[in-house]
């Protein structure tokens, strides 16, 4: 008998490994991404950030009424998904519903969540006109994908044992939803609306780029004119504000716990 | 006796019920003031379901002739950033999570350091990161490598940093009471307790960054989203649903490509 030995190499991993190793040199190849161009490129970083400092405030009032906008597209948007979220969730729950009902609206959510919310943004953004009401469609469309597809994890997760409890008291189906099944997933719910709006907030700077309201648009224009001093005031300000509602949510979810 | 008996149970104290209300109420309120004061066209939503309507007969049916032309190549091109992407933002992401792991590194300036550099990274959104690039790099593939990188290097960090700091601290203390240097506790100690989770992240990355990539050519990070632009920009419709499909399938490839290797390492 042949004593295993510690710590044996581990060929297929190696192999594995050095293939994707030698993908990069191709993709890269094919990419053109080269070191002379790179190094190029960081010469002209430093130019550019050099002309970024210092952040220009002079035209506070644009910027606040971009974010004010974009912070109005965030909550109705999270409004608007986490409703729709609520029946989604619950149809394409596969335990709660039968088959025919739980596969369409999967493949549904699940259609909502590939499409990257900025492409969705363009969709509406021909479909109801520029501004923020587009920005609203999009960020609801990919607030659905999300909150119900986890809603709907959290449904199937849940004990069938109070469901059928509630259920053999000779409640409907509705008192049975809202007394059997709501309570149990209610608090997850609530979780991931929480981290849903925080999300939308991100969102929702970003949006304006394809002209879907907010102040993606205003970087957007900013970018273009060549007027990186402002594009760095707007930035920090995006940044500020996701510091912001990151520390809040995280909170909010603490106290919920 | 009879006062005890009959005391009504409610599930929550009058202070708790209070905080509840004030929570609902804060939540209705915003919603109200978000509808008042946002700028709405009224004849924009009227005209919506005609315009959507619209837009799907002109996607009707979608030019399927193109994606050998246009669409086959730029797909390749954004699969090609998101996997660069992916491995570069790991280059950068694993001697940024050593550093924020209290456990590994103990110089309580560097993890504080490395946390700021993983959190800039993150709160900047990889459109964003695109742009920078595209003003610096210039138009192309090469900055929506660094755009991608960039961005994932908080997310990729963040989250190794995390595993880092779980892992128990057992066998790293054997290994250094046998007297082994400090790479080999790393790799012998620690690799292996973090090895799932390494390639859990890296997988899902992949996975977000495959959706992410699509949509760099908007402002000219290479890739399909040039394709993409190019079309609207035109008012191909058609030629704008064989990229969408294009784009959708290689998502949902990506997903069952992901859950599949997972099912396989982990």
């Amino acid at each position: 008998m042949t004593a295993r030995r510690a710590f044996a190499p581990n060929w297929q991993g190696r192999a594995a490994l050095a293939a994707l190793a030698l993908y990069c040199v191709y993709a890269a190849a094919q990419l053109d991404v080269s070191g002379e161009r790179l190094l190029v490129g960081f010469g002209e970083g430093a130019r550019f950030l050099a002309r970024m400092w210092p952040p220009n405030f002079e035209r506070w009032d644009t910027l606040v009424e971009g974010m004010v906008e974009s912070i109005q597209i965030a909550v109705l948007s999270s409004a608007a998904g986490i409703v729709l979220s609520l029946p989604l969730g619950l149809m394409a729950a596969r335990n709660l519903s039968p088959w025919w009902i739980s596969g369409p609206t999967r493949g549904f959510v699940a259609v909502c969540r590939s499409l990257h919310y900025v492409i969705v943004a363009i969709l509406f953004v021909k479909a109801v006109g520029f501004g923020a009401l587009a920005g609203i469609a999009a960020l609801t469309v990919a607030s659905m994908g999300f909150v119900a597809k986890l809603f709907a994890e959290a449904i199937e997760e849940i004990s069938m044992k109070q469901v059928e409890a509630v259920r053999a008291t000779g409640a409907g189906p509705f008192a049975v939803l809202l007394y059997g099944v709501l309570p149990q997933v209610a608090s997850r719910f609530v979780g991931f609306s929480i981290y849903q709006l925080d999300s939308n907030l991100r969102n929702s700077t970003l949006v304006g780029i394809v002209g879907a309201g907010g102040i993606g648009g205003t970087l957007f224009a900013a970018f273009k004119r060549f007027d990186y001093d402002f594009v760095a005031a707007i930035l920090l300000t995006i940044i500020a504000l996701i510091f912001l509602a990151e520390i809040v949510s995280a909170r909010v979810r603490k106290a919920l716990q | 006796m009879s006062a005890a008996l009959e005391r009504e149970w409610t599930r929550f104290t009058p202070g708790q019920r209070i905080a509840r209300w004030l929570v609902w109420l804060a939540v209705v309120a915003s919603c109200v003031w978000a509808v008042r004061t946002i700028e709405v066209i009224p004849e924009f939503l009227l005209d919506a379901p005609e315009q959507m309507a619209d837009l799907l007969v002109r996607m009707w049916p979608p030019d399927l002739a193109h994606y050998r032309m246009g669409v086959h190549d730029a797909l390749v091109e954004t699969l090609h950033i998101a996997t660069l992407g992916t491995v570069l933002s790991f280059a950068m992401a694993v001697p940024l999570a050593f550093l924020a792991a209290r456990n590994v590194c103990g110089v309580a300036a560097l993890n504080w350091l490395a946390n700021l550099c993983l959190v800039a990274s993150r709160s900047v959104n990889a459109l964003v990161w695109a742009l920078l690039f595209v003003a610096v790099f210039g138009p192309g593939a090469v900055a929506g490598v660094l755009a991608i990188a960039f961005r994932s290097v908080g997310f990729v960090g963040k989250l190794l940093a995390e595993a880092i700091e779980e892992t128990p601290r057992g066998p790293m203390e054997a290994m250094e009471a046998v007297g082994a240097p400090w790479g080999h506790r790393m790799l012998k100690g620690l690799w292996p307790q973090i090895q799932p989770a390494f390639w859990g992240i890296a997988l899902f990355r992949w996975d977000i960054n495959v959706r992410e990539s699509a949509v760099l050519g908007l402002v000219g990070a290479g890739g399909i989203g040039v394709a993409l632009d190019d079309a609207i920009n035109f008012f191909q419709w058609d030629k704008v649903a064989t990229i969408l499909l294009a784009i959708l399938v290689v998502v949902i490839l990506a997903e069952i490509v992901v859950t599949r290797v997972r099912r396989r390492l982990i």
